[in-house]
């Protein structure tokens, strides 16, 4: 993307007047879109974004600036915007020779998306829509839409780091209205991976067409979401996102750094039932938020945050790492060469354990059985967490009955954790957008189906 | 200011080919970003982005590009781009750019939304803001023992739009903003409280009233408990208020309406709210953030009278849907450079009423008063709408402030607490987020606690 040369010389000028690190993060991201709405082909949209953000950091403080312009004017004068705020007098740190780092791809590509014709994307959300339509007259809109992305990295930093990564993601989303006697519900799906078009081979359109739409026509049966506190089982799959909330972000490095974690200075003790084991896995293969190197050029990485129970570690990027005289855990991540890195979760998995997820719903006399979650939300200084159901289920007397209204579950990160009394032997993963201080990253969240002894559920019946 | 821009944007649109119609809509900010922590800035941005959308239709099929780039080779890129995607798109009779007899259905307002001491005031003078936002946050109250981040962020935004029909349309417009994030302590539990202060202007900026609310929201949640689960009158802050509001313009978009996905399809013209209620949307008063002379397909802003004493009145619409709908557009279009037109809100705020926040506090006697609202994504949907969410705040008794609540959500539906709306205060507020806010009481909602 750049001349090494040029990239030498641009950290070079980073670090004239002053700092002790500098780094060249260089992008080119390429993104096609196809939507299918209210019975139509809408558009197809095609994006381009290329640039790059130099930063310089002296001591705790970074300076930074990007620039649209690759050429070695454009970035040297990023390179002079972003040292501004890191100028001294005691001159700068001395730039190592860079030297390239082989980095293996995440994983293979079997289908590109640039090969993919936009007739046969096209195609896809057709077949969707006729299926959706297909699942019953009460399905009064469809709404579907493909997305497929490409990410080149380039960083390049004053330590000689030298590195390049290339990835492809892509998504299929089927949304679903139907309408009933109680009013309009909707349903949605949406599987995406860090692979290409053959994603539309291991979830055909039909059938995420089908889940979308039986999603939306359960719910029409749906009555008011009970409010107060129940025990919640979580299918596999569809809960990952209240650890992504409960503990998840509680478990950044930076937030742990400036005091806002419920879980600063908690590691080694038991924070969470012995039933609990959580990894937080760059490396997953195929996953949505899965890389090869981070955004500071750090190799993915499994890093095992609880294990069983217990809390083992942190998440770190570069800054924070070397403020506590260790490495970056390859969680340095940032949405476009327009942000800074901050500290972000990848793939957070919480592993299978042993019990059979019958048993996990047979056990529960009178509970809620989420099927499907939308996103949540946490503040990691008081551990509050919240998250939306969009599927759920009375379970009464160990079976599975009524469907009810979405509502909201809140809880308490580490009350949660230690909440937990069942985990089941099955396991499946979820593909969302993870926002944190205004940039959104791809993650998934994993897990099997598991029992919350007790959570506050937001709905409207007694 | 944008002339430049302006030019691009003609430019563009004049290579329509004979038969196309095409349109370009192109984007510049200049912002600054400073965050610190620990009396030490901990990050400066300085930077401009900029970017550009082009349109193209032949014979109703529509195809969108986009690139972050001015560069003319990027742009002439998007453009080729465009035109293959408009071969795959079902061929559309409403769909087209906007003609100049719909972008001249009103008069714009002439708006002065430029404050040119963002751009003048010096980097340094800046930082200094952030910095005092957070040792003014700290000096306060005792019981604050951190401040997770304190800032300051500027924008300059300039946006051009012009099509193939010969509309085209500028407007330039600046904020900033200072914030601050409390953490206030006492015995073991920690609270979080949010303070900001924005404006057009660097010197509408009151870092002094960002550190009051930061610190007053944070530690008036100390010694929050779980309170039991029940029906009761709910008061919003503005905050809140603004929030809700939000959600209620999707719900009237009229893309949702006219693709059947919004609760509020078909129900125009009867009482969907409370007689005190009524909602306009108005980008042409320059006080709300959102204010614009023109929407993004370079139409003519105009009031927008959305609900009347409750009745359902109107619906916001860009060309296409105002086309498809029969009402022509109302100048709603919203969009950035990424995207083609939706349609959308700017500026909603309900008409005050007469009472002043302590007084809506006093009718409400006892309430959950809400200071903050979590999961508002995912807890609110606008087809359904199922309406749930995460709260802090505190007690209300006797209408006065009794003892804080943490771990509660609240939940109703939109309709319902369009209807259960008892009071709008008489303290609007223009906020960022393209709403204005007050104090609300709410005659009835569920929280769930323990």
């Amino acid at each position: 993307m750049i001349e090494q040369d040029v990239l030498q010389r641009t950290l070079h000028t980073a670090l004239r007047h002053g700092g002790d690190f500098a780094e060249v993060f260089a992008e080119d991201r390429t993104s096609s879109n196809a939507r299918l709405d209210d019975g139509k082909i809408e558009e197809l949209v095609s994006g381009r974004a290329r640039g790059a953000g130099v930063r310089v950091v002296r001591g705790e403080t970074t300076g930074f600036a990007h620039t649209a312009d690759l050429s070695e004017a454009g970035l040297r004068s990023a390179a002079e915007a972003a040292s501004a705020a890191a100028r001294s007098d005691d001159g700068g740190a001395h730039v190592t020779a860079l030297e390239r780092r082989e980095v293996a791809p995440a994983h293979d590509i079997r289908i590109e998306p640039e090969s993919v014709a936009k007739a046969r994307k096209v195609e896809m959300l057709q077949r969707a829509n006729d299926a959706a339509r297909a699942r019953g007259d009460a399905i009064s809109q469809v709404s579907v839409a493909y997305a497929d992305g490409r990410r080149r990295i380039l960083v390049a930093n004053s330590e000689g780091l030298l590195a390049e990564d290339d990835q492809v993601r892509t998504r299929f989303f089927v949304q679903c209205v139907a309408v009933g006697d109680t009013g309009m519900q909707t349903g949605m799906e949406a599987p995406g991976r860090s692979i290409g078009f053959e994603l539309l081979d291991e979830f055909e359109p039909e059938e995420v067409a089908h889940i979308a739409a039986d999603r939306a026509l359960a719910m029409l049966r749906a009555r008011p979401a009970p409010s107060g506190k129940l025990p919640v089982v979580l299918r596999r799959g569809a809960g990952g996102v209240l650890f992504h909330e409960a503990c998840g972000h509680g478990l950044e490095a930076d937030l742990v750094g400036r005091d806002a974690s419920v879980f600063r200075g908690q590691v080694g003790e038991q924070v969470a039932s012995p039933l609990v084991t959580l990894v937080d896995d760059g490396t997953y293969s195929r996953e949505w938020g899965t890389f090869a190197i981070d955004d500071e050029g750090a190799p993915a990485q499994r890093n095992v945050l609880i294990e069983n129970g217990v809390l083992t570690d942190f998440m770190w990027d570069y800054l924070r790492a070397r403020q506590e005289g260790r490495v970056s855990s390859g969680n340095g991540r940032r949405e476009t060469y327009q942000h800074l890195p901050m500290v972000r979760m990848t793939n957070t998995l919480l592993l299978a354990g042993d019990d059979d997820p019958d048993d996990i719903i047979g056990g529960t006399a009178h509970g809620l059985y989420c099927a499907a979650l939308g996103g949540g939300q946490v503040n990691t200084a008081t551990g509050d967490f919240v998250f939306g159901v969009t599927e759920a289920y009375l379970i009464e007397d160990g079976v599975i009955t009524e469907p009810v209204r979405a509502a909201q579950l809140i809880g308490n990160g580490p009350e949660a954790l230690r909440l937990v009394d069942a985990v089941g032997n099955d396991f499946d993963t979820w593909a969302g957008t993870c926002g944190k201080d205004g940039q959104g990253v791809p993650v998934s969240s994993g897990q099997p189906t598991l029992r919350v002894a007790e959570l506050t559920v937001g709905g409207t019946a007694a | 200011m944008s002339s430049d821009l302006l030019e691009l944007a003609s430019d563009i649109a004049g290579r329509a080919a004979p038969g196309e119609q095409l349109e370009a809509y192109v984007s510049r900010t200049r912002e600054t970003d400073v965050k610190v922590f620990d009396h030490a800035v901990e990050s400066l941005t300085v930077a401009e982005r900029a970017g550009v959308g082009v349109r193209v239709i032949v014979d109703g099929r529509q195809g969108f590009a986009w690139a972050a780039s001015l560069d003319p080779d990027v742009v002439s890129a998007a453009l080729t781009d465009a035109r293959d995607n408009a071969e795959f798109a079902t061929p559309d009779e409403c769909q087209g750019v906007v003609t100049p007899e719909e972008a001249d259905g009103v008069t714009a307002p002439v708006l002065d939304l430029w404050a040119e001491d963002v751009g003048q005031v010096s980097t340094d003078a800046k930082v200094q803001l952030a910095l005092e936002v957070e040792t003014a946050t700290f000096a306060t109250d005792p019981r604050v023992r951190g401040v997770e981040q304190a800032a300051y962020g500027d924008g300059m935004t300039e946006v051009a739009v012009a099509n193939s029909l010969g509309v085209s349309a500028a407007v330039q417009r600046t904020m900033c903003s200072c914030m601050s994030i409390a953490l206030a302590g006492e015995d073991a539990q920690t609270q979080t409280g949010y303070g900001f202060s924005a404006g057009r202007a660097f010197a509408d900026l009151d870092p002094a009233i960002a550190a009051r609310d930061a610190s007053e929201r944070a530690t008036r949640l100390l010694g929050a408990t779980q309170p039991e689960s029940r029906r009761l009158p709910v008061v919003f802050d503005p905050l809140v208020t603004r929030s809700l509001l939000g959600v209620l313009g999707a719900a009237l978009s009229g893309e949702a309406i006219l693709k059947g996905r919004s609760v509020f399809v078909g129900r125009e013209g009867e009482m969907i709210a409370a007689p005190c209620v009524t909602l306009d949307d108005d980008p042409t008063n320059p006080e709300a953030f959102g204010a614009s002379p023109h929407d993004a397909e370079g139409v003519a802003s105009r009031v927008n009278g959305l609900i009347v004493a409750g009745v359902l009145r109107g619906f916001l619409h860009n060309a296409y849907t105002g086309r498809r709908s029969g009402s022509g557009t109302n100048g709603a279009a919203v969009r950035g450079f990424a995207s083609t037109p939706g349609c959308g809100a700017r500026a909603l705020a309900l008409t005050p009423g007469r009472l002043s926040a302590a007084e809506v506090m006093a009718a409400a006697g006892d309430a959950l008063y809400v200071q903050s609202v979590s999961g508002l994504h995912s807890g609110t949907n606008p087809v359904s709408g199922d309406f749930s969410v995460g709260a802090e705040g505190i007690m209300v008794r006797n209408g006065q402030m009794a003892e804080p609540v943490r771990e509660v959500t609240i939940a109703s539906t939109l309709p319902r607490m369009l209807l259960d709306i008892a009071e709008v205060g008489a303290d609007l507020t223009w906020l960022p987020g393209g709403a204005a806010g007050m104090t609300l009481l709410i005659s009835e909602m569920s929280m769930s606690g323990g």
